[in-house]
């Protein structure tokens, strides 16, 4: 399992990275591998507005949906569309598969460090 | 009594006693004395045997009358339907089958589903069909959820669809508490001025019937001009039969096509089991509620079929479902895929044609009688309104001559023609028409 | 095999219609559609060899055991399919005058009349084509009595964990806010969970009684009583009726509500996924909010009425002995077949069950890396159904069965041997079982492939 030490990650399993004052979200490694393989994925459209601990999509697996949990308030400034032709990108790119990018950042939730992020994956998994 | 438990009363007390017990009642135990049922306390009469059952349901069907000539349509059509469309759907496998979860011992449903879906998008022009719903009036209902997002909430119907799918819509959007409005009529079709004002920037889609309940071909591609303009999608319940010689929705610009299947070779059987079939276009496939049948292969690198995208499902979703829908009209699925596969092209077509035909020719003669006219002007299908004197009498006159006469509606009769009845039939209705007025 | 579409030859034809015997009516261009549909073009007997080679390639009830748990898979008999063929009920238009089809009015009011009593309800409408329609009709009834006594503040339906997919799905669709309650240990209603969110604002309760986990709910009185002082209704889940009908009455445990799957519990054949029937009876207190004229209307005309003779005609065979003695072989058989099994694959509640059983293979997978789905496979080898796999979702590695009073001891024998063989060969070989089925029509189908990128239509 790979876990980039450049980026932050929340409790539900979102990779955070800052990129010119704009969020960047995706999911984890760790997400991915529990997931299995996915089919598609339901994203938010630029300029809905965001909230911190609540869902801004879902992904899909074959038997099982779950909803893609924001770690930060603000703006959605832009979405991967690639994804919705390619959702396997979310299983053998994780962290370069970024979901959705967020701006007029107001909140943000508690996040973790990578190292922390992996013990508490080791506790979960 | 019949009875279908093949253990005998031995084995039975032999199986309980297996199981440590002694009686049935043992096996209820848990369940509490008060709500517990004795044997004979259920007040509903003794079994039957086989042949008394059906000598009993049999003089029920009988004291329904069998009109043989139909003349009334208005949502449900006597349509001739070829013999082997009633043979296949009774072979047992097909008819006791649960729904294809098992693909590895359903592939013959999963086909049959997938060609239907494939022969569905062929006739409406469509992308993407679903393996059927209950009914053309629960697929508007369907069509107007999946049309719906956060944004935009109002749904429009038209006044000149059938009344039974606009009062199924309109409960639909009472259970999720939206508004569903009505685009009213003019002269038997839609009102298009009224429909421009009416697409407001909250509404979501808007239902038209073609042709509509009052046989009435509506003004389709400017009616979907007219909701693309306004920014919202563009739902069509369609005939099927008439898609035979009509634009389909494709041409016309839906977005979502829906209708009721039962012309397709499904008995009137007072109203059901019909079949709603449901189609949109690829941009919108995974709005689609219900069940679809997909081309994979297996593990041997193999074609095969399977259920497919059943995340969208209440299964996976359960509360964040679009629909709840999960047993649909399979075995009338198939029947439409015979019906469609027999008749072929050229069959619906000619289907079509005379019943247009049919149509046309009964309006004719009926207004070639003194105080007979047309309730609307513009082209019809298959079904009319007219407007007489007497028309209760006129009503009476046909069913003593075992004629079912058209449907009374808005001062009007609502007359139906399909390809099944005859010319000599429907000389021999427009002459007693002509008895009762004269 | 072909699709219907490759076996399609140009010209090959059925001769169905005469010549039309009336002035053809020409319809403008600009109403015409530009191009035929590509249906099949296939002469009679191609038709009825195509659709009898699909017919070899399905599982139904007369092939083999079926115990596909929550479905209720009983033999369908015969004689309903006959009945529900009279042309005295088939060729009947749904908006013929009404002294016309007295008929139908009998067959629907008797089959009301019967169904009230086994249910316990006061009234019944046909009008449901399925038991998620049946749901939402169901629950249609609830809002409009709220709604009607102006108690809009009841926003909440409660809905165990347990519960079949379609019940918050249902809830959602009537604009309610869905309250999920863990069950308790035992897999019943956790009484202390349920007391924590009755309240002013409590529109309902879902249950299905026995449960998905085929458990009747001991404490089902007390339950209603609690839904009913906070002010709530409580639906009844027909799904599992088999178990009690003629039994014990949903109406006499406290229910409001309820719907009937006349396709599982009154032997109306699945039809590979329908039509259903799912007649929804009600207490006399909601009856005035049952579909009607200028009320609410959930589908066209009168219902899937034939599906409602076959049920008629079943009910009438079974009579008020008949209807019992279903029940309690259906729960006889799912006990008999639990106590064969149970040596091997280990039941998730090891008590007396209802009418069906849950395996827990969590310990299994473990042990041997075969997994619930393995298993199910490979029962397809030996031309079983498979059960109902990974339901309730409480249970992890869930094989939930069913097996019906229809099956006779040798079949519910003839099946424990074959799990038990299953059992064995998972420990020698689990490769041979991660890779079922063997003997199929297919082997796996990749599910993935089919979502990543769905070809969901013949392209010609």
């Amino acid at each position: 399992m790979n876990y980039p030490v450049e980026l932050l990650y929340s409790k539900t399993h979102e990779w955070v990275k800052e990129e010119d004052g704009v969020v960047v979200i995706g999911i984890s490694d760790f997400a991915q591998d529990a997931l299995g393989d996915l089919v598609f994925i339901n994203l938010p459209e630029v300029g809905d507005e965001v909230v911190c601990g609540e869902a801004f999509g879902d992904v899909e697996s074959v038997k099982a949906v779950s909803d893609l949990i924001c770690p930060v308030s603000g703006t959605v400034c832009a979405v991967n569309e690639e994804l919705l032709d390619s959702p396997e990108m979310l299983n053998e790119e994780p962290y370069d598969a970024w979901i959705i990018k967020v701006e007029n950042e107001t909140e943000r939730e508690e996040l973790l460090s990578a190292a922390a992020y992996e013990a508490f994956c080791a506790e979960e998994g | 009594m019949g009875s279908y438990v093949p253990t005998t009363p031995a084995e039975q007390q032999e199986m309980l006693q297996s199981l440590g017990l002694n009686s049935f009642r043992e096996l209820f135990a848990v369940v509490p004395e008060e709500m517990y049922l004795e044997d004979g306390a259920l007040n509903i009469p003794q079994g039957m045997s086989e042949l008394e059952v059906i000598r009993k349901v049999s003089a029920m069907a009988e004291k329904n009358h069998v009109f043989p000539t139909v003349l009334r349509g208005a949502g449900a059509y006597d349509h001739y339907i070829p013999s082997i469309v009633k043979y296949i759907p009774a072979k047992e496998e097909f008819l006791t089958a649960y729904t294809p979860y098992q693909a590895e011992m359903s592939q013959g449903i999963l086909q049959s589903i997938y060609e239907f879906q494939t022969m569905i998008c062929e006739l409406t022009g469509m992308d993407v069909s679903n393996a059927s719903v209950y009914d053309g009036a629960t697929a508007a209902a369907e069509a107007a959820a999946m049309c719906r997002d956060r944004k935009r909430r109002v749904t429009l119907i038209s006044a000149a669809a059938h009344p039974d799918t606009i009062q199924t819509v309109k409960t639909y959007c009472y259970g999720t508490g939206d508004e569903l409005r009505v685009v009213p009529m003019k002269d038997g079709k839609t009102d298009l001025e009224a429909l421009k004002e009416m697409l407001t920037a909250d509404v979501a889609s808007f239902y038209v019937q073609q042709p509509n309940f009052f046989g009435m071909i509506e003004d389709a591609e400017e009616i979907g001009k007219l909701v693309h303009e306004a920014g919202a999608m563009y739902v069509m319940g369609c005939n099927p039969i008439a898609l035979g010689v009509l634009k389909t929705p494709r041409d016309c610009g839906a977005d979502v096509a829906v209708g009721e299947g039962q012309p397709l070779g499904m008995p009137l059987s007072f109203g059901g089991p019909y079949l709603g079939f449901m189609t949109t276009t690829q941009k919108h496939m995974r709005k689609l509620p219900g069940r679809i049948v997909g081309e994979t292969v297996d593990s041997k690198g193999e074609r095969a079929y399977v259920l497919s995208l059943q995340a969208r499902e209440q299964h996976i979703r359960r509360e964040k479902a679009s629909s709840n829908i999960c047993s649909n009209q399979a075995l009338c699925a198939l029947t439409a895929g015979v019906y469609m596969a027999t008749m072929g092209a050229e069959g619906i077509a000619q289907a079509a044609k005379q019943s247009m035909s049919k149509a046309h020719y009964l309006a004719k003669e009926l207004c070639a009688i003194e105080g007979v006219s047309l309730k609307h002007e513009g082209e019809f299908f298959h079904e009319f309104v007219t407007l007489m004197p007497k028309a209760c009498e006129v009503l009476e006159a046909l069913e003593k001559a075992d004629i079912l006469g058209g449907l009374p509606v808005e001062g009007g009769i609502l007359w139906c023609a399909t390809e099944k009845v005859s010319k000599a039939q429907l000389d021999k209705a427009v002459a007693i028409v002509k008895e009762v007025l004269a | 095999m072909k699709l219907i579409f490759e076996k399609s030859a140009a010209g090959h034809r059925c001769a169905i219609l005469p010549a039309c015997d009336v002035e053809e009516y020409a319809l403008s261009a600009e109403l015409t559609r530009e191009v035929a549909p590509k249906l099949p073009e296939l002469n009679e007997q191609e038709i009825s060899r195509h659709y009898t080679e699909l017919n070899k390639r399905v599982h139904g009830v007369n092939c083999g055991f079926y115990p596909l748990g929550s479905c209720t898979m009983k033999y369908n008999p015969r004689i309903d399919e006959e009945t529900a063929a009279l042309p005295g009920f088939t060729q009947v238009h749904p908006l013929a005058p009404a002294h016309t089809v007295e008929g139908c009015k009998e067959a629907l009011d008797t089959a009301k009349a019967y169904l009230c009593e086994i249910t316990g309800m006061d009234d019944m409408t046909f009008q449901p084509a399925a038991g998620a329609h049946g749901e939402f009709t169901g629950v249609m009834l609830i809002k409009q009595y709220h709604d009607a006594r102006g108690d809009s503040k009841r926003r909440k339906i409660i809905v165990p964990d347990s519960a079949h997919g379609t019940n918050p799905a249902t809830a959602a669709m009537c604009g309610y806010d869905v309250v999920n309650i863990a069950s308790a240990p035992n897999g019943c209603v956790d009484l202390e969970a349920l007391k924590a969110v009755l309240g002013e604002d409590t529109a309902g309760l879902m249950l299905t009684n026995p449960n998905t986990v085929g458990i009747f709910d001991e404490n089902i009185l007390e339950i209603t009583r609690l839904v009913h002082e906070a002010g709530g209704l409580c639906y009844y889940d027909g799904a599992n009726l088999n178990a009690v009908m003629g039994v014990v009455r949903p109406g006499d445990m406290g229910f409001d509500c309820i719907h009937l799957n006349l396709h599982k519990t009154f032997a109306t054949p699945h039809g590979g996924g329908g039509p259903g029937s799912g007649a929804v009876g009600c207490k006399a207190a909601l009856a005035p909010y049952l579909p009607k004229a200028d009320g609410i209307r959930v589908k066209s005309f009168h219902g899937n009425f034939l599906v409602v003779i076959k049920a008629l005609t079943y009910l009438l065979t079974l009579g008020k002995e008949g209807v019992p003695e279903a029940a309690k072989n259906a729960v006889l058989n799912a006990n008999y077949l639990q106590s064969k099994i149970k040596g091997t694959f280990t039941p998730a509640f090891d008590r007396i069950c209802m009418h069906e059983f849950v395996l827990d293979l969590s310990n299994f997978k473990k042990e041997t890396g075969v997994s619930a789905l393995d298993v199910a496979k490979s029962l397809i080898d030996y031309g079983m159904h498979p059960p109902t796999m990974y339901f309730p979702l409480i249970v992890h590695e869930a094989l939930m069965l069913e097996p019906t009073e229809t099956e006779s001891r040798e079949t519910l024998d003839q099946a424990a041997e074959v799990f038990r063989k299953l059992f064995e060969l998972a420990k020698t070989d689990p490769e041979y079982m991660h890779n079922a089925p063997h003997n199929a029509q297919i082997g796996r189908p990749d599910e993935v492939r089919a979502a990543r990128t769905p070809v969901l239509r013949y392209s010609f």
